[in-house]
């Protein structure tokens, strides 16, 4: 725990560097560096796709043979609430490094929420087991350090596969030091405990995703090419407008005029007009 | 593992873009808005109220969707921007077997994700275009347990309304992430190879949900 305080103390440092207009550039300039160093590879979309498909073919092996048995096991022994509870807890360190993110990429009020979503799990939730926030409201929102660079102007550079880790670009595999800093094995200072913790958080997400996996053999053409597709797309893309109204049903179905201008009552708003008027 | 939780919960919702549409009877398609809010409640109503969709009943999704979808999506245009520049060179035969095997992709992929629809809400975000605008896209996002998931859609306005063209899940559009694929394909085995590869993925996928069933 006091390695996440002592992350919020490097929150609070970082704060006048992400409010000052500098910061916008940064990402640019790294982009620029990174391509200096790497010639007209960093240009293009995957300059290294025999190796990454090599390393890819050694993931998915992996996969089949290890973490997709092990998932499988995990989620029929394991009851779906304390499947839940452990998702939870996860979840609730990834928050705070959310709200970090957040604040960095300039959205204070999107990173007070979820600053608010972490005290609110770690205290009421029991270290996060419960996710009491989201039924108070408080939506959930995962930002990490390559959205936060990207957010910054930085593009996110060629596809790289890495062994083990699996997707990743020019971009994220730069802040992937600092997002593995912030992974839930902070938590634990005795490096077996790292190694479980991870595990377990490594086994639970497989487990939720054992069906959906299963789906994407079905619609991908290409399992490689999809998979890349779909990271470069999806990495590269920022959704950050906060302003929702939530639809009720019954309420606006057949009634058209409520639509015109007129927000219902469930709205919930404003959220941060400055971020949605910079896109 | 991040990509795999995008991934999974692009399948678990996706598509549920094109079949959000599916309840709507007359749906208002004057404003682009006020269509997807009418398509978005009137989708998570009807999802609730059947059993057989949400037990993933895929022929009656698919009728579903071929009668209440179909009047709002330009899927025409969805299917030429996936194949992109070769489109044209496309014969009109050709064209219309792409565009009905990748229905029926987008359809299985959909029927699949209907199952995992339970306690969501969905929240509609402000329109931010000019009224003068013909091409709009308009956000929404399915709330339920952990992050929200991102559902934009893409539309056109045409004679007869708006119609949507593009679907946005989780950050990525349905069209661009096919079209490389597609490209793929027909790189190596022409227009036809990718028909064939299609076809074959629609009929191995029927033939082990026929499986599974039995």
């Amino acid at each position: 725990m006091i390695r996440i305080t002592r992350m919020l103390g490097l929150l609070a440092l970082v704060l006048g560097l992400a409010g000052c207009q500098t910061v916008r550039g940064v990402g640019t300039r790294i982009e620029h560096a990174v391509d200096k160093v790497m010639g007209s590879k960093g240009q293009k979309l995957d300059p290294w796709e025999s190796w990454n498909r090599k390393v890819f073919a050694f993931n998915e092996k992996l996969d089949e043979n290890v973490l997709k048995p092990v998932a499988t096991a995990y989620s029929e022994m394991v009851p779906a609430p304390i499947r839940t509870g452990v998702g939870n807890f996860f979840g609730n360190i990834g928050d705070a490094w959310s709200a970090i993110n957040l604040m960095l990429q300039g959205r204070f009020k999107a990173g007070v929420e979820q600053g608010m979503r972490f005290a609110v799990n770690s205290t009421l939730g029991i270290a996060g087991v419960l996710d009491i926030a989201t039924e108070a409201g408080l939506e959930k929102n995962s930002q990490d350090f390559g959205k936060t660079l990207g957010k910054w102007g930085m593009g996110t550079g060629a596809y790289v596969v890495w062994p083990l880790f699996g997707p990743s670009s020019v971009r994220d595999s730069l802040a992937l030091p600092l997002d593995w800093k912030a992974s839930p094995a902070v938590v634990f200072d005795d490096g077996r405990k790292k190694v479980l913790i991870t595990s377990l958080n490594i086994v639970n997400t497989r487990a939720n995703f054992l069906r959906a996996g299963e789906m994407l053999e079905d619609i991908a053409l290409d399992k490689y090419t999809f998979y890349r597709d779909a990271y470069l797309q999806r990495r590269g893309s920022f959704d950050d407008d906060d302003e929702v109204e939530v639809l009720v049903p019954g309420s606006g179905a057949s009634a058209p005029e409520a639509a015109a201008s007129a927000p219902l009552p469930a709205v919930k708003k404003p959220a941060e007009p400055a971020s949605a008027a910079t896109r | 593992m991040k990509l795999l939780t995008s991934l999974s919960r692009l399948l678990a919702v996706a598509t549920l873009g094109l079949g959000l549409v599916h309840a709507a009877h007359a749906a208002d398609a004057s404003a682009p808005d006020l269509l997807i809010r009418q398509l978005s409640l009137e989708t998570i109503e009807a999802v609730k109220a059947d059993k057989d969709i949400q037990a993933g009943n895929v022929s009656k999704i698919i009728a579903l969707v071929d009668t209440k979808v179909m009047p709002y999506i330009n899927f025409q245009r969805m299917t030429s921007s996936a194949v992109g520049r070769f489109w044209r060179q496309a014969t009109p035969e050709q064209q219309g077997r792409l565009q009905s095997e990748f229905k029926t992709l987008l359809v299985r992929t959909y029927a699949g994700a209907l199952t995992q629809v339970k306690d969501q809400t969905i929240g509609l975000k402000p329109l931010r275009a000019q009224p003068t605008d013909t091409e709009v896209v308009v956000k929404t996002e399915i709330r339920g347990k952990g992050d929200p998931i991102q559902l934009d859609y893409r539309l056109e306005k045409g004679g007869d309304g708006w119609k949507i063209y593009d679907v946005n899940v989780l950050g990525i559009w349905l069209a661009d992430q096919y079209r490389n694929s597609f490209a793929q394909e027909i790189g190596a085995n022409g227009i036809d190879g990718l028909i064939k590869s299609l076809a074959d993925k629609n009929a191995k996928a029927a033939g082990s949900a026929a499986a599974a069933k039995g």
